[in-house]
């Protein structure tokens, strides 16, 4: 790898968050014709019982306070000039709460949550589903298969609403909902953590199920090129052991792509799991985004896109400069 | 005599007719059986083979495709996979061991250390994440080898100069080398632990003309420095006349013919062997390509008596009927036909 490699990713990178950025900031701007001020101004209004009077006065102060009564290429230099300064700006509709503190509030949560659910599941999956096509498995484990391909199929919130029903509602072993227990002091306490991992152990087990047949299923088909190689043969005809060319001769083969797929699911996980989390009133991302979509609040939707658009842009940029040394026929010498 | 090709490789010399019956028998093969199961019966790919391997002989295998060659190098390392089955035989190493007996942990370890193996396809061979100095150690080590990291390195260095490759290659990836270098590496492995018996499935079959004759050359020389024994199969007559001394040849999973390279070619007795050999194009007789009638048998549907009677152009009324054995001929040569069956009650023997 050499700097003439890196600064060209990196102008990559730079550019495709740009233009991803302004896509973002045009489409919702392209005429829905909704005013999110005046809907908040008059839902506060209808709620409080008060007569509408100053709500055009009210409309016009905030809009001036945004900037929206500015034309729009001045809206959008600024709204570039910001993004720079990774400056979000007010919430809409939780004014003057800051849409960096409610994104920020809510990531570790989402960030602890899914970060660990997708290595358990890619961990487990990616074994599973190489077990399950490798020739010399016992019968039962490629006989695994048809379960693992059943639960990539159920969508976790699905899942979600089984294990819910089970394991929460019925058996009463897991909290039903939240991140942890009302009344709960949120200070690093061993007590506190061991409430927090009590009340994610369900929202995780739903996207760990369907991660777990979602990397199996990958892998599986990855693995039935791999066992036929001829590597794979002589390696037999070596003597070598049967863990050693499942290892490092199929397994360490067959992965290879599932290394970017891993990566991309890693970058998603900064949007949180939104129906997953709306189901188990989850304190993350997920759940902040569909409020925001709920009340209309753009700056909070542009602001998780926007980190969502950071995120897939690092990961794919990192991705690309890890490639060569998990497969070294892959390299950035030159030409490439 | 039907005219021999043997191309531009060379002749036979003097001194590969003069061996065979003096030299000591090192693995005895005796009926081999492989069978495979289909929906629609059983099919016998090897099929009751005998064949002895001389201590530091190289033996060609030749045949059509399908004619069991490489099922024999498979089952002799045991590693014919369901559907198919080794269904019975022996073959037994000098020291007593019958490779058809073995524990699995047995197999494991026989293999590259008694049995090795050259693939046919070497340009996929190596593992493509491994260096090729790495993998050749760790399948030293897989077999219980012990050394520190730079004796391997010393150990790797020493058998890539054996095949003729720089002790740099050690740092490359599969991806890095040429065709025939990459099967030299393989032979390198093949002969890491000094092997008495390497089998070579068509080595040489994606290499141009001019790294295979090397390719041969190395594995020739290795042979005698380790006084091995080779058993190479193959369907290019040309490199067999010039490799081997003894040749066998397959049709329908039989061994039809065995002898001195040079009697097989310039006197083929069994008329399977005279088509084959006749059949090889020659610049000195150009004019119409010559084959073989018919069409390989299946081994589903195979005929009674002798295998090859339906293409046989001398069959006889018998060949139906009658299984043909092994008949000596001259000195080491043997042959599976009826017509050299003087003897009626020897022929069902078999």
């Amino acid at each position: 790898m050499n700097w003439n490699y890196i600064v060209r990713r990196v102008s990559l990178f730079l550019v495709v968050v740009w233009a991803a950025a302004s896509v973002n900031f045009f489409v919702p701007r392209l005429g829905t014709g909704r005013d999110p001020i005046r809907e908040k101004l008059g839902q506060l209004a209808a709620s409080g019982g008060l007569r509408q009077d100053g709500i055009e006065a009210m409309v016009k102060a905030y809009q001036a306070k945004f900037g929206l009564d500015r034309p729009l290429y001045e809206q959008y230099w600024n709204f570039l000039a910001d993004t720079v300064r990774l400056d979000l700006g007010y919430s809409l509709a939780n004014y003057p709460a800051r849409v960096g503190d409610l994104i920020g509030n809510a990531m570790p949560w989402t960030i602890g949550l899914m970060v660990i659910s997708v290595l358990i599941g890619f961990a487990i999956g990616t074994l599973m589903g190489a077990l399950s096509a490798w020739p010399g498995s016992p019968r039962w484990v490629r006989g695994m298969a048809v379960p693992l391909m059943t639960m990539s199929a159920i969508p976790p919130y699905l899942l979600g609403l089984i294990v819910l029903y089970i394991l929460g509602l019925k058996l009463k072993l897991f909290p039903l909902s939240g991140g942890y227990s009302p009344g709960m002091l949120a200070i690093a306490s061993v007590d506190y953590y061991i409430d927090v991992v009590h009340h994610s152990i369900l929202p995780a087990l739903a996207i760990v199920l369907q991660a777990v047949g979602f990397w199996a299923l990958g892998m599986r088909g990855m693995m039935v090129t791999t066992s036929g190689e001829d590597y794979i043969a002589l390696a037999e005809a070596n003597g070598l052991r049967n863990r050693t060319i499942f290892l490092r001769f199929g397994l360490r083969n067959a992965m290879l792509p599932q290394f970017t797929a891993l990566g991309l699911s890693l970058a998603n996980v900064v949007a949180g799991q939104v129906i997953v989390e709306v189901i188990f009133a989850y304190p993350g991302i997920g759940t902040v985004l569909f409020q925001a979509i709920q009340a209309s609040d753009y700056t909070v939707i542009n602001g998780v896109v926007l980190i969502l658009i950071m995120a897939i842009g690092l990961v794919t940029m990192i991705m690309d400069f890890l490639y060569p040394l998990l497969d070294p026929r892959i390299s950035h010498r030159s030409g490439t | 005599m039907s005219g021999v090709n043997t191309g531009s490789r060379g002749a036979i010399s003097a001194e590969d007719l003069s061996m065979s019956e003096t030299r000591e028998v090192m693995l005895d093969i005796q009926g081999l059986e492989v069978h495979f199961e289909t929906r629609r019966g059983i099919a016998r790919a090897v099929n009751d083979v005998d064949l002895q391997l001389y201590k530091g002989e190289r033996f060609g295998l030749v045949g059509e495709s399908g004619s069991g060659k490489t099922t024999m190098i498979l089952a002799l390392l045991r590693m014919i996979k369901t559907p198919g089955f080794i269904a019975g035989g022996r073959a037994v190493f000098d020291d007593g061991t019958d490779l058809l007996r073995l524990s699995p942990e047995e197999v494991r370890e026989n293999r590259l250390r008694r049995v090795a193996m050259v693939p046919q396809g070497a340009m996929n061979s190596l593992n493509p994440v491994m260096r090729i100095g790495q993998q050749i150690t760790l399948t030293m080590r897989e077999h219980g080898e012990e050394g520190t990291k730079v004796e391997f390195q010393d150990r790797v260095a020493q058998l890539l100069d054996q095949v003729g490759l720089k002790p740099e290659v050690a740092q490359l990836y599969p991806h890095e080398l040429s065709g025939g270098m990459k099967q030299r590496a393989c032979i390198a492995q093949a002969i890491s632990l000094s092997p008495r018996l390497i089998l070579a499935d068509e080595p040489t079959s994606a290499l141009d003309v001019v790294v295979q004759r090397q390719i041969m050359q190395t594995l020739r020389q290795l042979q005698l420095q380790l006084d091995a024994t080779v058993l190479l199969v193959g369907h290019d007559m040309g490199l067999m006349a010039q490799f081997a001394e003894r040749v066998g040849i397959m049709y329908g999973g039989k061994l039809v013919e065995v002898g001195a390279v040079a009697d097989v070619f310039r006197n083929p007795q069994h008329p399977y062997t005279q088509l084959l050999i006749s059949s090889i194009p020659s610049f000195e007789r150009r004019g119409t390509f010559k084959g073989i009638p018919g069409v390989g048998l299946s081994l589903l549907d195979s005929p009674t008596g002798c295998l090859f009677h339906p293409r046989c152009p001398q069959a006889m009324e018998r060949c139906s009927r009658d299984e043909p054995g092994l008949t000596q001929l001259g000195p080491g040569q043997h042959v599976s036909c009826l017509l050299y069956e003087k003897d009626e009650s020897h022929a069902t023997s078999a």
